[in-house]
């Protein structure tokens, strides 16, 4: 199987519109540890907890699932699938909303290092993050909370042997309990795409401040990170910085998507059983054709949002040069899909839905900063429109 | 069913159409062969005219035809309803009398279902049939028929019991359309074409023989041409055509069909166009406005995204997995899609939307597509009954309550 992350040169595979069987199995086995680790009374147990995961589950995970390094390759300690697998755990996760550095270490720092690293940086790097070892967090948003590279303020000035870094990140998943931070800062006077560049550091060195960011969503932990004159590595070179921090923010895109394609369906089940179980007016509400319609559309809905986050996985694993704009069509598509499907399933369960004792609100909230992370549904249209030449 | 894999079959197809496609071959005398060697419908069972292959290797078959090029069996219409219909509970006789020539495209057919006062509710159709002697004698009315007016015969839902409950009332015919007791009258729809009818039957004769399966069945058999009909709407389209020996009987299908497609030139409109909407961005200047912009990328997400759900309905069908959700929600996507795109071309036109005359863009096709895609969501079940299937169907919520038990006779109705 090819990773995503290998060179243009890769021979060009089919776009596969099922599964294949192995995939399935892995998917159920998946399914089957999460259904078991990640009940709802974990995530509300973890949730409130400072670290925001459950360092036991974490390593079975890693240890017995290989889940962390699923997509790196295996000269750097991982499986070595692609995107295709990287998408189904991100699904399965995003149904069970487990909390775990999952997002941050796997899918944006490791990323951003296959992408970036030299091939010392990488096999120095990544096996750790593959085994679960280390946790990894990449902070390229600042507090004014744009998504384009472009904006990145944040500044690293050549300095001995490495750089020092300045400059505020925001919005960072995981910031708090990394170990390792990957950077994205500009070259002094410059603007705009040039100039750009990714840097690491270990997140304990000095002038590097973290804080939690207290957050609507606290299934997702995200924090502040100040860095004043820190030490920091250059992670490959400067000229194809930019390249790798826009390859890296399409993969986490599609990564997003395919999570929230999973959250989206939890949605609709949960929608969909409580509709058959609660009465009123001598009926179940399923029989009220105003709910049934309701949870038709929902249905559609969620249907096409898995097709566009599935479509957009495999054609970034077969390299196809429309995979930038699908991961953005994706992201698009299936942020609006989940939000809607978590607003009608806080609806269909009335008064009890807008309870805290109801699960409903955790996805709900993960909907909405999942929606917001990586870019609003309309930036992403936007950039779809751009990628395709429009 | 044959056991061939896919690899078998492409080889066998290849040597077949080696040894006889000839693009030189009047049309009906090419498809006789497609239809008499089982290569025109590979799933149909191999005593009827098909080789018994699963329908996934069908579409490997459709590929290899397209691939050189070669014309397939005719498919426009409701022929290939009427032939699912026949092939599951029609008898020998009606097999053999029917099936052959819809594949060759010499006989049209229609489905006479709907009525003034039962559309979605078809079980409550009122046009009757009595028997009397070798002849069922069909009186009442069907509306909406699409091709009545060239049809040679009719998929026809008739009630035969009026004491039976409503759905046990009803029998299924194959009827001639073309007798002195069918009185087929064009009706005018709102974007000013005239593909369907309305159908009067006085005194109109169905042999004994042509009714399907038995008495009181009549339900039952129009659920399968419907499960066939919503199975259709993926709207996904045929391989596309290669190869390079053009011939004599391409032109002869061309004529075919544009003389077939008169009173449907405006089908593709239905759909919305949303091939053409890239395009009409760029000439129309709307790709510069930032609302416009978003309003496409929407459309596109939606359209991208049903036409991948059909395409994994049909990869699960390929590889004989059980079909999941995505399988029936095409027609609605459908519909979707096309509203959508009404509103977005018209959006990106503008003024000019509104003009169908020598100056309207793209010869009226923008204003044609506005007024073609009401449809979409009427015709072969609306959006609210496809809703209703879904639900209970897939997502098993309850059955709608019901106020038409008990005997027909008694049941409210228009
Ligand atoms: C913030 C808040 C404050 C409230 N304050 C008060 C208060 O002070 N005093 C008080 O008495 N109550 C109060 N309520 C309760 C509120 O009135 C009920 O929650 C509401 O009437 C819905 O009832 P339910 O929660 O039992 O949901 P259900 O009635 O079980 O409804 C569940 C779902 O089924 C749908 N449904 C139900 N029947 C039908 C039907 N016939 N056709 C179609 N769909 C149907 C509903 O629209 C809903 O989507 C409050 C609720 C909230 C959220
Ligand atoms: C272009 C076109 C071609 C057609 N071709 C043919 C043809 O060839 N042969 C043929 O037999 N028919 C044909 N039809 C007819 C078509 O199948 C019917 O129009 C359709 O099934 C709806 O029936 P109706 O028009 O009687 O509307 P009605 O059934 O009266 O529906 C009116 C409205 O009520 C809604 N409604 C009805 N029942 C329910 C329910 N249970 N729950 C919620 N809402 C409901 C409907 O969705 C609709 O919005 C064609 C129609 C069109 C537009």
């Amino acid at each position: 199987m090819s990773t995503a992350n290998q060179s243009t040169a890769e021979p060009k595979r089919r776009i596969q519109f099922a599964f294949t069987d192995e995939q399935e199995q892995f998917r159920s086995a998946l399914r089957r540890f999460l259904n078991d680790r990640s009940p709802t009374t974990e995530v509300r147990r973890l949730m409130a907890t400072e670290t925001g995961y459950d360092p036991a589950v974490w390593r079975q995970l890693s240890e017995e699932l290989a889940l962390p390094g699923i997509h790196v390759p295996e000269q750097y300690g991982g499986a070595g699938f692609g995107m295709v697998e990287l998408g189904i755990v991100m699904e399965e996760l995003g149904r069970a909303l487990l909390c775990a550095p999952y997002f941050s270490t796997a899918v944006l720092a490791a990323n951003a290092i296959l992408n970036a690293g030299s091939e010392a940086q990488k096999a120095a790097l990544l096996p750790d993050l593959a085994s679960g070892a280390r946790l990894a967090a990449l902070a390229v948003t600042e507090p004014d909370g744009d998504w384009n590279p472009a904006a990145v303020a944040a500044v690293a000035t050549p300095a001995g042997d490495g750089y020092r870094l300045d400059g505020v990140k925001s919005y960072v998943v995981d910031g708090h309990i990394a170990d390792l931070l990957i950077v994205a800062a500009r070259a002094p006077k410059t603007s705009g795409l040039e100039g750009l560049a990714l840097f690491t550091l270990a997140a304990d060195a000095s002038g590097v401040k973290r804080r939690q960011l207290a957050a609507m969503d606290p299934t997702r932990k995200i924090a502040q990170i100040e860095f004043s004159g820190a030490h920091a590595s250059l992670l490959g070179n400067l000229n194809d910085g930019v390249k790798a921090i826009q390859r890296t923010l399409d993969q986490a895109a599609i990564a997003l998507a395919s999570e929230m394609a999973g959250g989206a369906q939890t949605m609709l089940d949960s929608a969909v059983n409580y509709a058959k179980m609660r009465v009123q007016f001598g009926r179940t509400i399923g029989s009220f054709q105003a709910i049934k319609h309701k949870l038709a559309d929902l249905l559609l809905e969620v249907e096409l949002a898995k097709s566009a986050a599935y479509y957009a996985a495999q054609a970034a694993a077969a390299n196809d040069p429309e995979w930038p704009a699908l991961a953005s069509l994706a992201k698009a598509a299936t942020s609006e899909t989940y939000l809607h499907a978590a607003a009608e399933c806080i609806q269909i369960h009335g008064g009890i839905g807008f309870t805290w004792d109801n699960d409903t609100h955790l996805w709900f909230k993960r909907a909405k900063s999942s929606e917001t992370f990586l870019g609003q549904p309309s930036y992403h249209r936007e950039l779809l429109m751009q990628r395709w030449g429009v | 069913m044959s056991t061939m894999n896919e690899t078998e079959v492409r080889a066998e197809v290849r040597e077949w159409l080696a040894a006889n496609w000839d693009p030189d071959l009047p049309l009906a005398e090419w498809r006789g062969k497609l239809a008499d060697s089982g290569w025109g419908m590979p799933q149909w069972p191999k005593e009827w005219y098909g080789r018994g292959l699963p329908v996934g290797l069908a579409r490997v078959v459709e590929e290899e035809l397209a691939a050189i090029g070669a014309v397939g069996v005719a498919r426009s219409g409701v022929r290939l309803l009427a032939a699912a219909t026949i092939l599951e509970h029609g008898s020998d006789v009606h097999k053999k009398r029917y099936l052959r020539r819809i594949l060759t495209g010499e006989d049209t057919w229609c489905q006479f279902f709907s009525e003034p006062g039962s559309g979605s509710d078809l079980a409550g159709a009122t046009t009757k049939a009595e028997l009397k002697g070798d002849f069922w004698i069909v009186n009442g009315q069907k509306v909406w028929t699409t091709s009545a007016h060239h049809a040679d015969h009719g998929l026809l839902l008739a009630r035969t019991d009026w004491d039976a409950p409503k759905h046990e009332g009803m029998s299924f015919f194959i009827i001639d359309v073309k007798q002195p007791g069918v009185d087929v009258q064009p009706l005018r729809q709102m974007n000013g074409h005239a593909s369907f009818n309305q159908v009067f039957f006085t005194d109109a004769k169905v042999p004994k023989e042509n009714l399907v399966a038995r008495v009181g069945d009549g339900w039952k058999v129009a659920m399968t041409t419907l499960a066939h009909e919503r199975r259709g709407a993926d709207g996904l389209p045929p391989p596309s055509k290669r190869g390079t020996r053009i011939g004599k009987i391409h032109a002869e299908e061309r004529e075919e069909t544009e003389k077939a497609n008169q009173p449907y030139k405006w089908y593709p409109q239905r759909a919305g166009r949303v091939d053409l909407i890239i395009e009409r961005a760029k000439e129309t200047g709307a790709n510069k406005d930032p609302v416009a912009r978003q309003e496409i990328a929407k459309l596109m997400t939606l359209a991208k995204s049903a036409e991948w759900t059909a395409r994994r309905a049909r990869a699960a069908q390929r590889q004989g997995r059980p079909q999941g959700p995505e399988g029936s929600l095409g027609k609605l996507a459908a519909s979707h899609v096309a509203r959508a795109c009404a509103r977005v071309h018209t959006l990106m036109t503008g003024a000019a939307a509104m003009l169908t005359g020598a100056e309207s863009p793209r010869d009226g096709i923008i204003a044609e597509i506005l007024v073609s895609v009401p449809a979409v969501s009427i015709a072969g079940g609306t959006d609210e009954i496809q809703r209703n299937i879904i639900a209970e169907r897939v997502l098993e919520l309850p059955k709608e309550p019901r106020f038409d038990t008990g005997p027909f006779r008694n049941v409210r109705r228009n």
